[in-house]
């Protein structure tokens, strides 16, 4: 069954060429680009159970040897992320279609939005699989150069300068992985992950902390920690409704994911812990005190989208079993509730034409509907039990009391901080929006009537609120399959045994 | 191996050059930087081979190995500058796309702050601009010229 790892990014890009063609028959494109995004989902539900029930797949695509091929590696933690990532691809591509269909962003040039969407996933579905650095990196590109073009669909002022933004800033990020690309190479001789760990051990020690600091400031990047992260409510915001959807949900978290399998590892559980966590604690709590002064709802889901990465920072740094594993767990949670969130502010846009607090009230009333589904990610955000998001934070805060060090408890401290002004957050919105005034849009907005969703924008929006909503039922199962999958990273033996190692002295040093 | 003093020191100048490009406001210097700087990773990755040797290419035979073929160069990091340099024309013609749309928009490429970003602030746009221009002589002239200045980073 091996044949199944290439196949999420294969059909991928034949639907990115055969949508490209079907460039001016917008209900072809529409009918491939959702075919090609289950059949995905189907191939990555598919890797996730092959990769629990027989252990993680492995192919080098092209018949090449082991370590000069392309390697592509599917196991539980790659399948885990692939899995969610897509199922969200696909929930965001319907509500997109039913915004076309309502002719809403009628001005963008829809013909480069399926292709362009297509290739994004097939980045994503590169970097997950990807079994050596070379490869992630080649993802990353793939997947970011789309998102540039999706970002600035439309070339409207605000979209540019927004892309300017962002396209600066990947790009940097991207020369600095390159350059660590290098500079592993030149130290140990492979990109392999799975040959990495014994040559890294090998190196002198400043050597390896070196390459170490190198990959984790661009991957801190492209995941937005800390003080790497003012990009992000500067660009997502601008983005079409759905973009922005999908690039809350999985962009930021392909970098958290490349942290999870790189980190531990390559280099050790446990390494750099310290710097780790302050860095954690940085983005916790700078986030989410920047989410309350926020007036744009966008900018202010941005910013809590910032604050939350720290929680799997936060589990990355304690380097335990059960602080990757819990990491793993609060990363599938954030996919789900960020892009819920996202697509629910989309609605909301889609009705009232603004997503200024200022401006918007009394929707509780007007479109009870859309704020139940506002409600219940928004408490699943701030950790309300028995919600996923409680379930993953409680996870962390106990990975981290059972570390027991200073340095965890100020963490514990500072996640229920976190979770606490989250919560007034949401709280805020929550009145300001959907409590205060009487009507939907209060004076001063802009005129636009009220225009009702399609309903595959409210289906797709109530899927993704169900799924992560129900992530609290799957909570227990989904958390040890979390652990198990942790373990596969954080023991580089159990790595090279699952993936085969192809260490055979070729290219030493 | 044993990278080159030259190879090296040419590494080294020409990503601070992309470096010093990209600290300007002005997308299209950003652009140049960005190649220049993708240039010197590149370079890079080429030292990160080792010693330049004999073409590594398979023989009748069988396999290259350092018995067949001594001291043949490392095909795999050139592999990854071919990949690399693709996907830096990719990223330069958007880059160069974006620049030119900015510059149809606004008449100049400068990129500015986002408006919410300085409504946080207390500022409007308006005020901004105006603020840079009563502003000292110095930076702000420097800024017209399009030099990298660090205002507005924060």
């Amino acid at each position: 069954m091996r044949v199944l790892v290439p196949l999420p990014v294969l059909l991928c890009l034949v639907g990115c060429a055969v949508t490209l063609v079907l460039g001016h028959r917008p209900r072809a494109q529409r009918l491939v680009t959702t075919a090609v995004l289950t059949g995905v989902v189907a191939a990555a539900a598919a890797l996730l159970v092959l990769a629990v029930t027989e252990g993680p797949q492995q192919v080098t695509v092209g018949g090449w040897p082991a370590g000069v091929g392309i390697g592509l590696v599917a196991d539980r933690l790659s399948t885990l992320v692939l899995l969610t990532s897509t199922v969200v691809a696909l929930a965001v591509m319907v509500f997109s279609t039913g915004q076309g269909r309502t002719g809403d962003d009628a001005s963008a040039p829809v013909s480069i939005y399926h292709p362009t969407y297509l290739a994004l996933t097939a980045g994503m579905c590169i970097a997950f699989l990807a079994a050596d650095l070379f490869n992630l990196y080649v993802g990353f590109e793939v997947l970011l150069t789309a998102s540039y073009v999706l970002l600035s669909l439309g070339g409207t002022s605000t979209r540019i300068r927004a892309s300017a933004t962002y396209v600066v800033v990947s790009l940097t990020s991207s020369l600095l992985f390159l350059t660590a690309v290098g500079l592993v190479y030149a130290a140990t001789g492979t990109v392999a992950m799975a040959d990495l760990p014994g040559r890294i051990a090998a190196l002198p020690a400043p050597v390896a902390t070196a390459l170490q600091l190198v990959l984790l400031v661009a991957f801190g990047i492209k995941a937005a920690a800390f003080p790497l992260s003012g990009w992000l409510p500067d660009s997502y915001p601008a983005a079409a409704a759905p973009v922005a959807a999908v690039f809350a949900g999985l962009l930021t978290k392909v970098g958290v994911y490349a942290v999870i399998r790189t980190h531990d590892l390559l280099f050790g559980a446990g390494t750099l812990r310290v710097p780790l966590m302050a860095v954690a604690l940085a983005t916790l709590v700078v986030g989410i005190l920047g989410a309350l002064v926020q007036d744009d709802l966008r900018r202010l889901l941005s910013f809590t989208l910032v604050s939350h990465i720290g929680y799997m920072l936060f589990g990355v740094a304690l380097g335990t079993t059960a602080g990757v594993a819990a990491a793993v767990f609060y990363a599938v949670h954030h996919i789900l509730v960020q892009t819920a969130l996202f697509l629910v502010v989309g609605l909301l846009e889609h009705r009232t034409g603004t997503t200024s607090l200022r401006r918007l009230g009394g929707l509780a009333a007007a479109a009870p509907g859309t704020a139940v589904l506002f409600l219940l990610p928004a408490l699943n955000l701030a950790g309300i039990p028995p919600f996923s998001g409680f379930l993953g934070k409680l996870a962390l805060l106990r990975a981290g009391a059972a570390d027991g060090g200073w340095d965890a408890w100020t963490l514990v401290a500072g996640a229920v901080l976190t979770s606490l002004l989250t919560l007034y957050a949401v709280a805020r919105v929550w009145s300001a929006a959907f409590w205060n005034g009487g009507s939907a849009v209060r004076e001063g907005a802009s005129p636009a009537a009220p225009r009702p969703a399609h309903r595959a924008m409210t289906a797709a929006t109530a899927a993704v609120v169900v799924l992560v909503t129900g992530l609290s039922l799957a909570g227990g199962p989904l958390l040890s399959l979390a652990r198990t999958a942790a373990q596969d990273t954080s023991d580089a033996r159990r790595y090279q045994v699952v993936v085969g190692g192809v260490d055979d002295g070729r290219g030493a040093p | 191996m044993s990278p080159t003093v030259v190879l090296t020191i040419t590494v080294g100048g020409l990503i601070a050059v992309g470096v010093y490009l990209l600290s300007s406001r002005h997308l299209s210097r950003v652009v140049l930087g960005i190649v220049v700087a993708s240039n010197g990773v590149n370079l890079l990755l080429v030292s990160a081979a080792g010693p330049a040797g004999p073409a590594p290419v398979l023989g009748a035979g069988g396999e290259v190995s350092e018995e067949t073929l001594p001291g043949a160069a490392d095909p795999l990091p050139q592999a990854f500058v071919l990949t690399a340099i693709v996907i830096t024309f990719a990223v330069t013609a958007f880059g160069l796309a974006l620049a030119y749309r900015l510059s149809r928009l606004d008449g100049d490429d400068v990129v500015r702050d986002a408006d919410e970003h300085l409504r946080t602030r207390g500022e409007t746009a308006e005020e901004h601009r105006e603020d840079e221009q009563d502003g000292p002589a110095g930076p702000t002239g420097a800024s017209r010229r399009g030099a990298p200045h660090g205002e507005g980073a924060s």
